[in-house]
Order: structure tokens, then C-alpha cells, then sequence
């Protein structure tokens, strides 16, 4: 018996090591790209890096650690690129070990989600979403929500405001916007990937407050659009520049990106101006460094790193996006991204 | 070399091994916090105000000191009479019958239970529960996290009280009874002064879990970084804020965090050092 299991063990111990070497002779032909970053985007990353290894046989790794991982990371130089939603300040950028770039991916809304049963529609002005998130109007049937929304019969209940309890790309686009419609927000709470909340509770990532709010009659919170979609989750209409209310979908966070955007890319896109855009809109990005030739990586990662970019940004990749309830780039981003692409090098070799 | 020797020297470098290891985690928390401490000296331990917003930033550990040791205070005394009952009628009354046995058994297991488990069955049993009875609106705060808590720690403390009260001699409990005590007598007068510091022990020990627990009391508690005005209401834990923000955490955050860490440890070996006291007072 004995004999036999050592048999068996051994059997097996040699054949782990003949798939091991076979596999060790296939990743000298084949790339594996790790990336790592906001999880705001990740339903549109997960299904395009499945479609891109399928068709081309590369491996694709992202960890959805948040933006300020994915910033990290990258400084680290333990991912080929990383994602955030929250462009680098210039100061950012001059603390990063190299110069690096910054490819938009996608369009995305933060929605605000909500929970009451039997409420549909709920519309809102900035300055309702001022008084809820400050804690300043605190009942559902307010006064103030009321003559908002004056076919809709409110429930005594109280308001829970429900924000993320970790560092995020999505609050920053978020208070981004909220610093731009209020002055009161502006002073007391101000915008950063975290804040000092006056009021609600916490929970951890944008799968988190979307199951705290669909799990909880009497809340309301920010999530990234998708997340709310895919759990069937009610979000208000928000009010534009223009005095519209805006449901978000794929064309209303198109209309956003309608300005001017300038050559790098990096602009906050809330609040636009255009009379059909969603006021909570902004792109995602990818960071990555502009000479790839650093920490003795090959030529060949580096030239596949930036191929699967410029298909991201491609029309094949840009119509995935609205299968997850994103929005593709509007062709003249597009047109910006790919020439930005083109300034990456390796030790001053074109890539593209 | 003989065998002996051999052993000796097997031993000793594991146990070195250990102390090198708790020396090393201190120096590594230490150095972590060194900014944070010289940033905003006691007065992080003082202050509640967390305010990670750049250009404002600001970190005080104190609501989170005050979330940690009311829930697990909290936790403690819920789950004091149920374990000593459940520990009397395991380790005494029913000691050795079959009931006893299964009993015993279901508690090991609970015991074992994973924390995100405890959560998710607080998040979606006790949370719904604490609504309905109308105690607050949402459902999280300090008592429902306490209440799951106390759930968590009550196999604990049942399970090492019930095996120190089996281990009181037969002997001082026959002299007793032979004296005409009752059993109500025997166990107040003869069991309990016998096992007193095992079973103060066993508290201690289901204390220190209460404090460190992360990931049932983040799903409950609400995750509001303030020093919560009354038992219903919202409040964050030292272990669950570390958990929430280290990754996003970079500089002054991250020192913050690590020195909330540091204070945590502390927290716990001060807890220990005091049960310790008591039971060599007791014993």
C-alpha cells in the first residue's frame, strides 16, 4: 500500500514538472499584461480583456484595487499600466519616478441610487442634493423633495445617506461635481477619493453601497452607473446647467464629453454644459509611462502593451461599452488618445 | 549530538523565533506611526476628527477607540449570562450526558464559524430584525455589530468555562454534598471560587476577540468615522477603518492608519496584562 501511494506521488510529481517546463517554453512567445486600478470601470475592463485574450491568445490580468492602488502600483512598476478615474494633478505627475500619459478608456456616470419601494423617478435639483448629502433634509417626505416631485407620494421615512467607506475614483467625480454646484460643499466638505462625510454611513467598494442600498428601504448613495443597472437599482434624475432633468444612459453620458477637451485629456467633465448631458459624467483612465524601456522590460511587452491599448480605444473595443452601460469616446477623443498613444516609445523607438 | 540536545536547540530557536517575531511587528508599527505621532502628537489619541480631504487633512483616532471598546464592552456583557448559563449546564448539570455531548459540540462549532459568515447572516437576519423592531431606521449601528459580536464570542466563552468547571475535583464537590449542601450551594460555594480565574480567563480571551474582529462589525456598524451619540447610532471600529482605508492610504493617511494599528495592539495587550492580574489576584 505504501509502495504504492509513493508510486502515485511520484507519478504525479513528474508530471506536474512536464507541464511545468511546457508551459515555461509557451510564455516565451506570449505576453502576459498585468494591470491593476479603479473599480469603476472594471465590468468594461473584465469583458474587454476576456474578448482581447480570446482573439489574440495574450494574457490580461486587472486587479480592481481603486485608483489610488492603480496610481500606486504603476510607481511601483509592478503593472504594465494602471487605471483611475481621477486625472493626476500636475504635482502627481512631477512624483512619478518617470514622465507618464494618460489614454481615456471610456465614458462613465455615477448615478444616485436610491431605495423606496414603489418610488420611480425621483427628480432632484443640486440643491436637494446638497441638503441630502450635507444631512440637512432629513425625511423623505421633506417639504422641499415634495414640491420636487409633486406625483409622488412620499413615506415618512428617513433618509440614510450611503457613501464609500474606502478611497474612490467614483467619490471623487462624485464631490467633484457637488464642489461645482455647491458652495456649501465646496467650503465645509470639498473633493478628494475620500472625505470627511457629514452625515450617512459607510460601506466598503461600489458592489458595497450598491448591496447596502438595495438591501436597506430608506437609503440613497453614489455608485458607479453600471453597478446600479446590473442590480436593477432606482436612480433619480438629475438637473443639468441647462434645467433639464437628465436620466443616465448611454447618449446622455456621451453628451457630456461635447466641450472642449484638451490635447492631454485630463479634464473633469461634470456638470457639462451641453443641454442633454448627465450633470455626474467623466471619463476613466489608463496611465501608463511614455518610455516603456524601463526595469529591463522587453521590447516585445512593451509593444504589446500599447497594441491592446490602441484596440481599447478602437471601435471594436469602444462598442462593448454599452453592453455595460458605459459610454464609447467621442470620435475627435478618440483621435486625441491615439496620438497621445503614439508619443509612447521605447528608449526613444516608435512603438506604433 | 544527542537526541536531547538536539530538541533543546529545536525548541529554543522556535520560541526565539516568536519573539523576534512580535519584536519585529512592534518595530514596523512604531516606525509607521512615527509621522502621524509627530504630526499631531496625543492629540491624535484625543481627537475624533478624521478628515482625509487634501489641503485638510486631519486624523484622530479617538472615535474609533470609542467605537472599538463600546462594542466589544458591549458584546461582553451580552454575552456574560449566556455563556455562563449555557457553560453550568454543559460543564455541571448535564456534565457527560448525551445532550451535554451534542451541545458541546454545536458550540465547537460555532466556534469555528468564519467571521464573514457571522456578517453576512447579521447583514441579512439581524439587520432586517433590528428594523423591524423599530430601534433605529437602517439597521446598522453599534448595537446591531455588538449584538453579532456577542454571538460570535459567546462559543468561546462557553466552551473553555465549561471545560475549567468539568475539571473541579470530585472530591471538594462530594465533601460538600456530604456536609447537606445543595447543589445551588455547591456550585456558588465550592465550583465557581474553584474555577473563578479559569473562567475570568475565558472572558478575557473572548474579549480580545471582540476587539479585533474586522469583518462582521465593518458589515454592521455603519462605517460613519464619529463618535457615536447613543447605542443605536452609526460608528467605525479601529480594526474595520484599517481594513476600509489602507488601500487607497498613501503618506499621512497611511501613517494614520498604522498608528491606529499600533494603538490597537496596545489596546489588546493592556487588556491581557489586566486579566492576567485578575486571575493571579483570584487564583
Amino acid at each position: 500500500m505504501k509502495k504504492l501511494i509513493v508510486l502515485f506521488i511520484a507519478i504525479a510529481f513528474l508530471s506536474a514538472c512536464n507541464d511545468f517546463s511546457q508551459s515555461g517554453k509557451e510564455e516565451n512567445k506570449k505576453v502576459t499584461i498585468t494591470a491593476a486600478g479603479a473599480t469603476f470601470p472594471m465590468p468594461f475592463y473584465n469583458m474587454v480583456f476576456k474578448n482581447y485574450t480570446k482573439s489574440t491568445g495574450i494574457l490580461l490580468t486587472y486587479g480592481g484595487i481603486g485608483s489610488g492602488g492603480g496610481i500606486r502600483s504603476l510607481k511601483d512598476k509592478i503593472v504594465d499600466f494602471g487605471a483611475t478615474d481621477a486625472f493626476l494633478s500636475d504635482e502627481k505627475i512631477k512624483s512619478m519616478p518617470a514622465e507618464i500619459v494618460h489614454i481615456p478608456t471610456c465614458l462613465g456616470a455615477v448615478v444616485i441610487a436610491y431605495n423606496l419601494p414603489d418610488v420611480k423617478g425621483i427628480k432632484l435639483t443640486n440643491d436637494l442634493l446638497e441638503g441630502i448629502f450635507m444631512g440637512k433634509i432629513t425625511k423623505w417626505n421633506d417639504e422641499k423633495i415634495k414640491a420636487n416631485n409633486p406625483d409622488i407620494n412620499f413615506p415618512d421615512k428617513d433618509i440614510t445617506v450611503v457613501h464609500r467607506s474606502d478611497g474612490s475614483g467614483t467619490t471623487y467625480i462624485f464631490s467633484d461635481f457637488m464642489s461645482k454646484v455647491s458652495d456649501v460643499w465646496k467650503t465645509e466638505v470639498g473633493k478628494g477619493k475620500s472625505l470627511k462625510w457629514p452625515c450617512g454611513i459607510g460601506a466598503k467598494g461600489n458592489p458595497g453601497v450598491a448591496g447596502t442600498i438595495k438591501q436597506t428601504p430608506g437609503t440613497i448613495g453614489y455608485i458607479g452607473s453600471e453597478y446600479a443597472f446590473a442590480q436593477k437599482i432606482p436612480v433619480a434624475l438629475l438637473q443639468n446647467i441647462a434645467g433639464n432633468y437628465i436620466e443616465p444612459n448611454v447618449e446622455s453620458i456621451s453628451a457630456a464629453a461635447k466641450t472642449d477637451i484638451p490635447d492631454d485629456t485630463r479634464v473633469m467633465l461634470t456638470n457639462s454644459a451641453d443641454p442633454e448631458a448627465y450633470p455626474i459624467s467623466g471619463f476613466t483612465w489608463i496611465i501608463l509611462y511614455k518610455d516603456q524601456d524601463y526595469d529591463g522590460r522587453s521590447k516585445n511587452q512593451a509593444m504589446e502593451t500599447v497594441k491592446f491599448l490602441d484596440w481599447l480605444i478602437s471601435k471594436d473595443a469602444q462598442d462593448v461599452t454599452k453592453k455595460v452601460h458605459y459610454s464609447p469616446l467621442p470620435e475627435t477623443t478618440v483621435e486625441k488618445a491615439k496620438q497621445i498613444l503614439r508619443t509612447v516609445n521605447y528608449g526613444g523607438e516608435k512603438l506604433l | 549530538m544527542n537526541g536531547e540536545k538536539i530538541t533543546k536547540v529545536v525548541l529554543f530557536v522556535s520560541s526565539l523565533l516568536i519573539l523576534f517575531l512580535a519584536a519585529g511587528m512592534v518595530y514596523t508599527l512604531l516606525n509607521g506611526a512615527i509621522p502621524a505621532f509627530n504630526k499631531f502628537g496625543w492629540n491624535f489619541i484625543f481627537s475624533s476628527e478624521w478628515n482625509p480631504t487634501e489641503g485638510k487633512e486631519e486624523y484622530g483616532a479617538l472615535s474609533f477607540i470609542v467605537g472599538t471598546l463600546l462594542t466589544s464592552i458591549l458584546a461582553l456583557l451580552l454575552c456574560i449570562p449566556m455563556s455562563f448559563s449555557a457553560s453550568l449546564f454543559l460543564g455541571e448539570y448535564y456534565k457527560n450526558t448525551k445532550i451535554a455531548n451534542i451541545l458541546g459540540s454545536m458550540v465547537d462549532l460555532l466556534a469555528g464559524i468564519p467571521s464573514i459568515v457571522y456578517g453576512l447572516w447579521g447583514f441579512y437576519v439581524i439587520k432586517p430584525l433590528i428594523v423591524d423592531l423599530g430601534f433605529n431606521e437602517q439597521g446598522f449601528g453599534i448595537f446591531t455589530s455588538a449584538l453579532i459580536l456577542s454571538i460570535m464570542i459567546i462559543p468561546y466563552a462557553t466552551s473553555l468555562s465549561s471545560e475549567i468547571i468539568k475539571m473541579v475535583p470530585n472530591e471538594l464537590k462530594e465533601a460538600a454534598y456530604s456536609l447537606g449542601a445543595t447543589q445551588g450551594e455547591v456550585i456558588f460555594n465550592v465550583i465557581i471560587p474553584t474555577a473563578r480565574s479559569g473562567i475570568v480567563a475565558s472572558y478575557i480571551l473572548a474579549f480580545g476577540r471582540a476587539l479585533g474582529e474586522t469583518m462582521a462589525v465593518t458589515m454592521l456598524i455603519g462605517n460613519a468615522n464619529i463618535i457615536p451619540k447613543g447605542l443605536f447610532d452609526t460608528g467605525n471600529t479601529m480594526a474595520s477603518v484599517i481594513a476600509n482605508q489602507f488601500g487607497e492610504a498613501e503618506g499621512l493617511k497611511l501613517s494614520s492608519l498604522i498608528a491606529i494599528g499600533l494603538l490597537l495592539f496596545l489596546i489588546t495587550g493592556i487588556v491581557n496584562s489586566i486579566g492576567k492580574l485578575i486571575i493571579n489576584k483570584l487564583s
